[in-house]
């Protein structure tokens, strides 16, 4: 019986002596902190402990005094996401979470456009997607204005204005009429991200050939090929001569120099002869010596 | 559609059951943003290197060790994952944590194929362990942006953030 009164005061003691972390309010945690600013956790009561913070982004460890504020300057904590703050006593330990949330200004931008290389006139060839980070590599989560731009050498400019949404946005644009390089840049608040974006000729449009007589052959010889809009095809394009006669046939890929493409093939009286690029058929010619 | 996503559900939730506890995933039906399409192939395997990554986390934040991040990790997730080990490394600190639900909604899909972005509702367990002793268990609930890209034969986070509700 004497035991158990002695316990029982024991308990009492213990429990009249217990740090006021037990008895005390929880403590006060910050609404959504901005990354890097400078934030406090207020932590009621009296005595000593330790201040956990723990998230995927990072971890602290802090001793502290109760009844005292845990101020945390500017940079401590710069990895947005979710955190727990755990306060340890001597005999009991209180918990809470809290956000940190990343930084609204715009400070570093992940564009990824494609492809780099495209012929001409092409309808939504040219696609941008972007991510939008801010100084502590944290996803922008809040909606954020993004400005794509696509402008080729020859001045003809393509703008969309969009919102990311969740940290992300895109948009699509056409190819220019005209070969070379085009810039495709990408805005947010004051930076920018840019892409070099090469346009190349389409197929070639029109195909034509012309045929003389030089001495026992027959030259062959194409006008400048150049696309739908006007750009010449690249030299090394290949383009493909066929003649036809007598059941027999000849097939000769010559590549474009300097714009045209030229062959001598022996000449046949009535020969059929043909030329192609690619898919690309071009005019027929019926030999006649 | 629905057939297949709760195929998809059923199909993730026994490959997770391997040497872990049961964790449930719910494939939450999305309008994917962006103009490609995604095969069920590609939606599949993207979320089982998602949910792979999160074991891959488990080990290194429980072992402090940065090396096991590396088969699901990327870029800026890898860094910042790697930064919190060595935190925890130089404080006495281990963490576990464990997965126990995922709620995953597929919400962007790049143009050029080449990234994936996903909101995952995680329900899981921390627990803190300071010089071996553990100091608290904690229930969280908490929405998570995840950004995947292609990196040999899976696809690896390269953003993983908690974001407020």
């Amino acid at each position: 019986m004497k035991l158990r009164v002695l316990l029982l005061h024991c308990v009492m003691a213990v429990a009249m002596m217990r740090p006021a972390l037990s008895q005390s309010t929880n403590m006060t945690l910050p609404t959504p902190v901005e990354a890097g600013k400078a934030f406090s956790i207020s932590i009621p009561g009296s005595g000593k402990a330790t201040l956990y913070i723990i998230g995927l982004g990072q971890v602290l460890k802090r001793d502290v005094s109760l009844g005292q504020s845990a101020f945390f300057p500017a940079g401590s904590l710069y990895n947005a996401g979710r955190y727990l703050a755990v306060l340890a006593g001597e005999s009991s330990t209180q918990s809470g979470e809290f956000d940190v949330s990343p930084a609204n200004k715009p400070a570093e931008l992940a564009f990824l456009a494609r492809p780099s290389r495209l012929p001409v006139g092409q309808h939504a060839g040219i696609t941008g997607a972007v991510y939008v980070f801010d100084a502590y590599h944290n996803l922008i989560t809040a909606p954020t204005p993004i400005t794509f731009e696509l402008s080729s050498p020859t001045g003809t400019v393509q703008k969309r204005g969009v919102e990311t949404h969740d940290g992300s946005a895109w948009t699509s644009m056409d190819s220019t009429g005209q070969q070379g390089m085009d810039r495709f840049v990408v805005r947010a608040g004051d930076i920018s991200s840019n892409r070099v974006i090469s346009q190349v000729p389409s197929d070639p449009c029109g195909l034509k050939m012309t045929a003389r007589q030089s001495g026992r052959q027959l030259l062959l010889v194409t006008d400048p090929v150049r696309d739908c809009n006007g750009n010449a095809v690249s030299d090394g394009t290949i383009v493909t001569f066929t003649e036809s006669f007598d059941g027999g046939q000849s097939t000769v890929d010559v590549p474009l120099k300097h714009g045209v493409a030229q062959v001598q093939l022996a000449s046949h009286n009535g020969a059929t002869i043909s030329v192609a690029s690619g898919i690309v058929m071009g005019n027929q010619i019926h030999w006649k010596d | 559609m629905l057939r297949s996503l709760l195929f998809l559900s059923t199909a993730l939730v026994s490959a997770l059951g391997v040497g872990s506890a049961q964790v449930t995933v719910r494939i939450e039906r999305s309008d994917l943003q962006g103009p490609r399409a995604m095969s069920e192939q590609t939606r599949a395997a993207v979320i089982r290197d998602y949910l792979q990554s999160w074991q891959s986390m488990r080990g290194a934040l429980e072992q402090n060790r940065p090396d096991l991040l590396d088969s699901s990790f990327i870029g800026t997730a890898r860094d910042k994952l790697a930064e919190t080990i060595g935190q925890q490394a130089a404080l006495g600190i281990k963490t576990n944590y464990r997965d126990l639900a995922h709620d995953i909604q597929l919400v962007f899909y790049s143009p050029d194929g080449l990234s994936i972005e996903l909101k995952d509702k995680v329900e899981y367990d921390v627990e803190v362990l300071d010089h071996d002793k553990v100091k608290t268990t904690q229930h969280i609930i908490s929405l998570y942006l995840i950004v995947l890209t292609p990196a040999e034969v899976q696809w690896r986070v390269r953003v993983l953030q908690a974001a407020a509700e």
